[in-house]
């Protein structure tokens, strides 16, 4: 067995550890991969080429830009705020679940740009949990208030990750088939977007029951002295 | 026919467009080697399958180093005000929402509705790649809406995707680079190696343990690199493929994807995910920057199990 390709893995580990560009560490990579593995660099070049050119739908995606961007520039992004301001219900816990639940559902369409760190959560959800939270809950001290918008953070990922797997079109589906259809084995993207819906249920059950304990505990912990 | 060919030349154009808008962008300090990076993923989309394989090898190094050395900048965009936005926002409302909808929408419409339909005895769409075909006809819908709605030209609407695109910068290209790199990893046996490594430590012919370690594999691997796509090609050719789908007879589809939502179980919980850890820690302005890590752990484990536990029963049906 010859193990020397693997130091590829190994090169991709320490770039990302040293904070090395990605894109920069993923192609030395292949170049250090397939040199390892006793390929010449005309080789290697020939394999990186073809694999780009034959996986180059992986842009295909960038195709909505223009739309987003063009609605963006009207007002898209102010009008979810609103929106999603009204969606307010009187709990912590309430808000939270219902931001994972849209962000998810609206992931799964491929709207994955609606929300977000800079976009959402730090302009909107995070000031709107700590307002929930003060109106409902006995007073937090910092280190609490610090939780608290964490889990604002935590909430946004969750809803992501395990919202856009659902859409055909996201890269993740389309790197599951591109994967297949190289090793000979044809899927369509809808069978492997229909096979992350149990996942994103369940992924929505554990989140929505950690923030209920979360907001229980916060509402059991005596007022700091 | 409407065949995956044209909707490459169609994103081809954009791109070649993007560049020629970024050598032209004066308020880019960088504005030369920003175009020559799009210009050449236009050159991909245009003409990839004709051009020699080594030279697109080349091409890719180039724009790497394009990336690693600082050469993709932001430029200056025509935007508008925060007031123009909320004015905007209040005037259209709701409907701001429909083109985005659209996309999703028509797509779904077209990959599994429409997907044979025939117009004068002509296919309307490919018969390879149908769902991808249908996502570029839709961005095309959702285009004209939008412009319909605001009442803008395409022109702009390009405009307003190239402060997107900047922002996102090399990160767009970052899943295709990830996949040509599982590429190269399969042809030169990184697979092999770890599925060697595996079958050291896991009995080929148990497959719950295979499944077990297929998913802890990807989680783990998702959090040492970071990337949950980095991680797929490696396990999947290491395990899921040679072991699991051809060994033990388990659904491609099913097993694809709920592994690739393992991996996603590491990405809540490892620094190496900067963008969605790190970054917001940061963005929030909390003391500990791996306090969104630490909310994330309660959730990303019982979700493995669970994860585990769906492969079990779907794969092996």
């Amino acid at each position: 067995m010859d193990y020397w390709p693997l130091i590829g893995i190994a090169w991709v580990v320490l770039g990302f550890a040293l904070r090395q560009n990605p894109a920069l560490v993923v192609v030395s990579a292949g170049l250090v991969t397939g040199l390892a593995a006793g390929k010449s660099i005309i080789d290697v070049l020939h394999l990186l080429g073809e694999a780009f050119t034959k996986q180059r739908y992986l842009l295909l995606f960038l195709l909505t830009l223009p739309v987003i961007g063009l609605l963006e520039r009207h007002g898209l992004r102010e009008h979810a705020q609103h929106w999603i301001r009204s969606l307010r219900g009187a709990t912590l816990a309430r808000l939270l679940i219902a931001y994972l639940g849209v962000r998810q559902f609206a992931a799964s369409m491929g709207l994955t740009s609606l929300g977000g760190h800079p976009q959402t959560v730090r302009p909107l959800l995070a000031p709107m949990a700590e307002a929930a939270a003060e109106a409902d809950l006995p007073p937090l001290d910092e280190a609490e208030r610090q939780r608290l918008k964490a889990m604002c953070a935590a909430t946004d990922n969750v809803g992501l990750f395990f919202g856009e797997d659902v859409f055909i079109a996201f890269g993740a589906v389309l790197l599951i088939q591109g994967f297949f259809a190289e090793h000979g084995i044809r899927l369509e993207p809808l069978s492997i977007a229909l096979w992350g819906i149990p996942t994103a249920l369940c992924a929505f059950a554990i989140h929505a029951l950690r923030i209920r304990l979360y907001q229980r505990r916060l509402r059991r912990k005596a007022p700091p002295a | 026919m409407i065949d995956l060919q044209l909707i490459y030349w169609i994103a081809g154009g954009y791109f070649a467009w993007l560049a020629a808008a970024a050598l032209r962008d004066r308020g880019n300090p960088r504005r030369h080697t920003t175009a020559l990076f799009w210009a050449i993923v236009a050159l991909a989309l245009l003409a990839g399958e004709r051009l020699p394989p080594v030279l697109m090898g080349a091409g890719v190094v180039l724009m790497a180093v394009l990336a690693g050395c600082g050469g993709l900048r932001p430029g200056r965009y025509a935007q508008s005000s925060a007031e123009e936005k909320q004015t905007e926002a209040r005037r259209l409302g709701h409907r701001l929402f429909i083109p985005a909808l659209l996309i999703p929408l028509v797509t779904l419409l077209l990959a599994v509705g429409l997907k044979d339909i025939e117009v004068l005895g002509q296919r309307l769409l490919g018969s390879e790649q149908t769902s991808l075909i249908a996502l570029g006809v839709a961005c095309l819908v959702a285009l004209a809406a939008a412009c319909r709605l605001t009442r803008q030209s395409p022109a702009s609407a390009i405009e307003q995707s190239r402060r997107l695109l900047d922002a996102m910068s090399w990160a767009a290209l970052l899943p295709l680079l990830l996949a040509a790199l599982g590429s190269v990893f399969a042809a030169a046996g990184v697979g092999t190696a770890v599925a060697g490594l595996v079958e050291q430590v896991v009995p080929a012919d148990n497959r719950v343990a295979l499944l077990i370690a297929y998913a802890l594999g990807m989680a783990g691997f998702t959090m040492i690199m970071g990337n949950a796509f980095a991680a797929f090609p490696v396990l999947t050719a290491g395990i899921g493929l040679p072991l699991l789908v051809q060994g033990h007879g388990a659904d491609a589809a099913a097993l694809g994807a709920i592994g690739m939502l393992s991996g996603y179980c590491g990405t809540l919980m490892t620094p190496m995910a900067a963008n969605f850890n790190l970054v917001p820690a940061a963005l929030l302005e909390l003391k500990d920057p791996n306090a969104v890590i630490r909310m994330q752990i309660g959730t990303a484990i019982p979700l493995l199990a669970c994860n585990i536990a769906i492969m079990y029963l779907v794969v092996f049906r």
